[in-house]
């Protein structure tokens, strides 16, 4: 297989400046691992049909002496919750399939405007609603390290495109764990910025008050060489924070060769046995901070009582927030549209197309969300759930206080069998356990591999949280961890990975 | 229904069913959410986010049409509407 | 249709006592919408554009467009507040509004539910006998409008038999105050004038903001009329009513005289009224019953998660309370006095809607009486005759201009009206029509002399008559005069002349 492709996007992007590869070559050998692999990954729903004449843009434009961004020329797999004016975007659901966008999310045009070049859209669980992403309307994609297994959700799509060296770089959303999640069952690296640091202006909204957009890769600088491009106050979203960030990149740098660990207080949430975890998981995670106590960080038992009533208050402010921004499609200006034989008053085309167009796990989820809200419920349900959402401020606040960064396994299992869990919402939902409380917070997380699982040879991630704002600490940490495991292996994680290539 | 979701009648017993189950499971947040303890709406706390009052760019009819499942001209068309506006 | 039973209105009010309430919707005239950047159809210069001209993604509901507030759109509702007596909240919210309609971009409004912008107000309201009332408000508060639906295919355009509907955005958007009243007690037999004066008031108010064009014809202004009738001597309220689509002056006073007689009937017969919105129509001037009225409607109003509380800061309260225009009560108090009009005839110039142009004519230059005369004279009577606004005719400084010529002695009354018709014929300015049609007085006494003693030759016998004593003989030869002159003569010195010649 081409070495193009397994080459890290910094990698890339220095090779690109050097010369010593066209973007042009580069996308191409990446087209090609599509067309190789994406028939048993189906990490792609959509592969950019003008890919090559943007490659070919930029090579002309670094031909004519420009001077071009650090990520210029190299491919960007878009998850299909953010919206593209030149590729369809469907958001995993058979409501917009087809569905073309007049305006670029801010996280395109800035992808856009930095060089990357859109190599496809990616695919999700329908409107990000699942932890697996079977419950995409065009099927599923599957796990590159077992095509047997799920790719982690929502955003299992971008990272497996990632994993399977289909594009360098992806971007994600993560609501509830969506790019944290499938980072672990894939042994790739996922951030979750602070609420507000990333512009949601053109990502499908599921729940307005948990969403974020963040960078998918297979290591923490390309990462946070993308966090850099796509980051930052943006005016059309008026959640976003003002203030200007550090650069990522540089703290990943910072974290590689510096002395981070040296001193830092790392909190273990002692309301998350051991005894919740698949026992490879929980021992991959312990070893991880071992390595890091070898390097003189602290480890501190540090108490979140109000984590066990994370997943319960996210189950309502999701529904509840996504039953309101699912409203809008309703077969009137856009998407789908079904109308009954022998023709029906609007309201009876909107019924059908809603019933037709959304998964049953979408229906589930708008029927508890209205449910949860209505009158008579409201204080109970919703208003509760955002009480509760105070409350795991309050533990993360004073969890803080403490130590520096919050240390715990991405989540509960390795990647499960497909269908194992599709019959099982319930199940299904506390795949999130660990990874809610940081959307409920708005504070940043990222996942990083931490090895394979014994039992199973499958990977494991351990997710680093941080206070709000402080995602920079992040990235130091998580490279320095980086580091240390990539020389214990003696490589990086994804060289174990099984080959892949037309042998299904 | 509030949703509008033309749910078939198997899908109302199946849902139905997982409803239970869910809205169970998360009634325990109300045993903590106390009247002492205030609403988070927003994980961060901002306020006063506003834009000034000028033009930006506009979508094109064509733009704005273009996703359009039927439209008569330069409007939305819908079948006929059952109920009043609010 | 079985004719509507209606009991007289003296002994409706006899039997009952009505309880009136009001809500408001103005549409503010930003130059941009109030969430988006599309220019504001509600705006002068905006308001003949096609269909979806005036749009931005979030006015459509596209997927991934958000909201972001108008700046001056908050400031013109502090202000709108603050003109209605009332505290302007420290922080307030934006809420969802959920409910599906095909004119709604998104199947919910942006509004404010349990948190508006400004609260507990009063307006002083003037009925046409110079009467004052107060008004209690209960609440203004910021939301979005709706788009506009046209009704196709049916035989009245309305939407009951339509076979299909064309939906227009443009109006989508669109800022809003919606202003309501507390119930109104008390208005008795003048519930109708109180309910037409109202609106009258917060059209006054707002268009001296200069915040809204506040034109009832074009929906700037929309009235809904809330009406209950509680028997004499009952505590408790009865069940009210709500009107809608009243659009203008006339309608509402209208309106609400009918539902009080149609109510009355209802009650007197035994029967009892149904909660309902019901619609006015004009032609017939009856109401009929739209949608049952439910205080159940159930729009899971939450807390809008996409925008941010609004804190108007004290500073800038008081800066909008310090800018603002003089109240209409107040302002006419200092007119009149400043006029030294009588009742009679300030109401008359009140009454008449032509405040304003009487005000202007007045500072272009002419008495305050001179002004009243004309405006409240021979411009309302050709208004009248051809059934426009007299403001439509001619400008407040033609009329200073025209009476000035008078002043000058240039024009007689009877000359000065004819310019006038010249004028609003748009011939040009009083001089040029002067110049024009030759109206000027003659002034020259030659000619005048001439004339006169044509006139005398005529009538021998009135000069003896006049150097007999009998002055009054003048007249005839006056009369003869003004005639050869096409009255373009000074009466009074045509007689003067006559006199001497007499005494010659």
């Amino acid at each position: 297989m081409s070495e193009i492709i397994r080459w890290t996007a910094a990698e890339l992007g220095a090779k690109l400046a050097a010369g010593e590869v066209s973007s042009v070559e580069a996308t191409q050998a990446h087209l090609d691992r599509i067309a190789a692999v994406d028939g048993d990954v189906h990490a792609f729903l959509h592969v950019n049909e003008h890919a090559l004449d943007a490659a070919a843009e930029i090579d002309r434009r670094r031909a004519a002496g420009e001077q071009l961004g650090e990520l210029a020329g190299v491919p960007l797999a878009i998850k299909d919750v953010l919206v593209t004016t030149d590729q369809p975007s469907t958001s995993g659901s058979r409501i917009l399939e087809g569905y073309r966008s007049p305006f670029d999310a801010t996280v395109v045009a800035r992808s856009r405007a930095a060089g990357l070049v859109g190599i496809g859209k990616t695919n999700m669980d329908e409107f990000a609603m699942g932890s697996s992403t079977e419950h995409s309307a065009y099927g599923p994609t599957h796990n590159p390290w077992d095509l047997d297994r799920i790719p982690g959700g929502s955003g299992g799509g971008s990272a497996a495109a990632v994993a399977a060296f289909e594009a360098p770089l992806a971007l994600g959303s993560d609501t509830g764990g969506s790019i944290r999640q499938p980072a672990h069952v894939t042994g790739t690296v996922g951030i979750k910025p602070t609420y507000g640091g990333v512009s949601r202006y053109g990502a499908i909204a599921l729940a307005s008050s948990l969403d974020q957009v963040g960078p998918v890769s297979r290591t923490v600088l390309d990462a946070g060489l993308l966090h850099d491009v796509i980051g930052g106050h943006d005016p059309k979203d008026s959640t976003s924070l003002p203030e200007a960030w550090p650069s990522f990149a540089a703290a990943a740098r910072e974290g590689a060769t510096g002395q981070v660990l040296q001193g830092l207080k790392v909190g273990v949430i002692k309301e998350l046995p051991d005894s919740g975890f698949q026992s490879g998981v929980a021992s991959s995670f312990h070893a991880a901070l071992k390595l890091m106590e070898a390097q003189g960080a602290e480890i501190v038992e540090i108490s979140a009582p109000h984590f066990e009533y994370g997943v319960a208050a996210y189950y309502l402010i999701l529904p509840a927030e996504a039953s309101s921004n699912l409203a809008k499609f309703d077969s009137v200006r856009f998407g789908l549209r079904v109308t009954p034989d022998g023709g029906g008053t609007v309201e009876d085309v909107m019924s059908l197309t809603r019933e037709v167009g959304f998964g049953p796990e979408v229906k589930r989820r708008i029927i508890l969300g209205t449910y949860a809200l209505s009158a008579g419920y409201y204080d109970a349900y919703y208003g509760s759930a955002q009480k509760v959402r105070t409350l795991i401020q309050q533990d993360f606040d004073a969890a803080f206080a403490q130590v520096d960064v919050i240390a715990t396994p991405s989540a509960p299992t390795t990647a499960f069998k497909l269908g194992e869990k599709i019959g099982d919402p319930l199940q299904m939902y506390l795949n999130d356990l660990t990874t809610i409380p940081a959307n409920l917070a708005g504070v940043p997380g990222i996942s990083v591999p931490s090895g394979l699982a014994e039992e199973d040879g499958l990977p494991v991630g351990i997710q680093f949280l941080a206070p709000a704002r402080e995602d920079a600490r992040l990235y130091r940490v998580g490279a320095a961890l980086e580091t240390l495991l990539v020389d214990a292996w003696g490589g990086p994680l994804l060289d174990r990975a099984p080959i892949l290539g037309g042998n299904r | 229904m509030l949703a509008r979701i033309q749910l078939s009648d198997d899908e109302v017993t199946q849902l139905t069913g997982q409803l239970d189950a869910i809205v169970d499971n998360i009634a325990k947040v109300s045993e903590v959410a106390t009247p002492d303890i205030a609403a988070t709406s927003h994980p961060i706390a901002m306020h006063n986010v506003f834009r000034e009052d000028v033009v930006g760019q506009t979508l094109t009819t064509a733009q704005a049409l273009q996703n359009a499942p039927d439209a008569d001209g330069d409007r939305f068309r819908v079948t006929a509407i059952l109920g009043e506006e609010q | 249709m079985a004719a509507v039973k209606l009991m007289d209105f003296d002994k409706a009010l006899e039997l009952f006592e009505p309880v009136l309430g009001f809500e408001v919707h103005v549409e503010l005239n930003t130059e941009t919408k109030m969430f988006s950047d599309a220019p504001n159809p509600a705006n002068e210069r905006n308001h003949d554009a096609e269909p979806n001209t005036l749009i931005a993604p979030v006015d459509l509901g596209l997927p991934g467009s958000l909201p972001v507030v108008n700046e001056k759109a908050v400031r013109s509702s502090i202000s709108l507040g603050l003109a209605l007596g009332c505290s302007i909240a420290e922080s307030c919210r934006f809420a969802r509004k959920n409910y599906f309609y095909p004119d709604l971009g998104k199947n919910y409004q942006i509004s404010q539910y349990d948190e508006p912008i400004a609260f507990e107000g009063s307006v002083e309201v003037q009925l046409e006998d110079g009467t004052l009332v107060t008004i209690p408000i209960e609440r203004a508060h910021m939301e979005e409008d709706a788009g506009k639906l046209t009704h196709m295919g049916g035989a009245t355009g309305r939407i009951q038999g339509a076979e299909y509907s064309l939906v227009d955005y443009n109006r989508a958007g669109v800022p809003l105050v919606e202003i309501v009243t507390k119930p109104i007690f008390g208005a008795e037999h003048r519930a109708p004038e109180i309910a037409k004066a109202y609106v009258a008031a917060i059209r006054d108010i707002v268009r001296g903001l200069g915040i809204s064009e506040a034109r009832l014809e074009r929906g700037n202004l929309r009235c809904d009329a809330n009406v209950s009738l509680r028997p004499r001597g009952q505590e408790k309220l009865g069940t009210r009513t709500e009107t809608k689509n009243v659009n203008s002056m006339r309608s509402v006073e209208r309106a609400v005289r009918y539902e009080i007689q149609r109510q009355a009937a209802i009650l007197a017969d035994g029967g009892s009224i149904t909660q309902e919105t019901r619609h006015w129509h004009e032609d017939t001037g009856t109401t009929s019953p739209g949608r049952p009225k439910s205080d159940a409607d159930d729009y899971r109003y939450f807390p809008e998660p996409d925008l941010l509380p609004v804190q108007p800061p004290r500073e800038l309260v008081e800066e909008l309370r310090a800018a603002l225009p003089e109240q209409p009560v107040a302002r006419r108090r200092r007119l009149k006095a400043d006029w030294g009009f009588g009742d009679i005839e300030f109401q008359g110039v009140v009454n008449a809607g032509l405040l304003d142009e009487v005000e202007a004519t007045i500072a272009a230059g002419t008495t305050a009486d001179a002004a009243r005369k004309w405006w409240t004279g021979e411009i309302s009577r050709i208004a009248n005759e051809r059934e426009v606004d007299a403001t439509s005719l001619i400008a407040p400084a033609s009329v200073a201009a025209l009476q000035q010529l008078v002043d000058a002695g240039t024009l007689t009354d009877k000359l000065a009206r004819q310019v006038l018709e010249g004028v609003i014929a748009g011939e040009g300015t009083p001089q040029q029509v002067v110049d024009a049609r030759g109206l000027a007085v003659v002034s020259d006494d030659g000619a005048l002399i001439a004339a006169i003693d044509e006139a005398l030759a005529a009538q021998p016998d009135v000069l003896a008559k006049i150097k007999d004593g009998k002055v009054q003989a003048a007249g005839a030869v006056i009369g003869a005069v003004m005639k050869a002159m096409k009255g373009q003569a000074d009466a009074a010195r045509v007689r003067e002349l006559i006199l001497e010649r007499a005494a010659q």
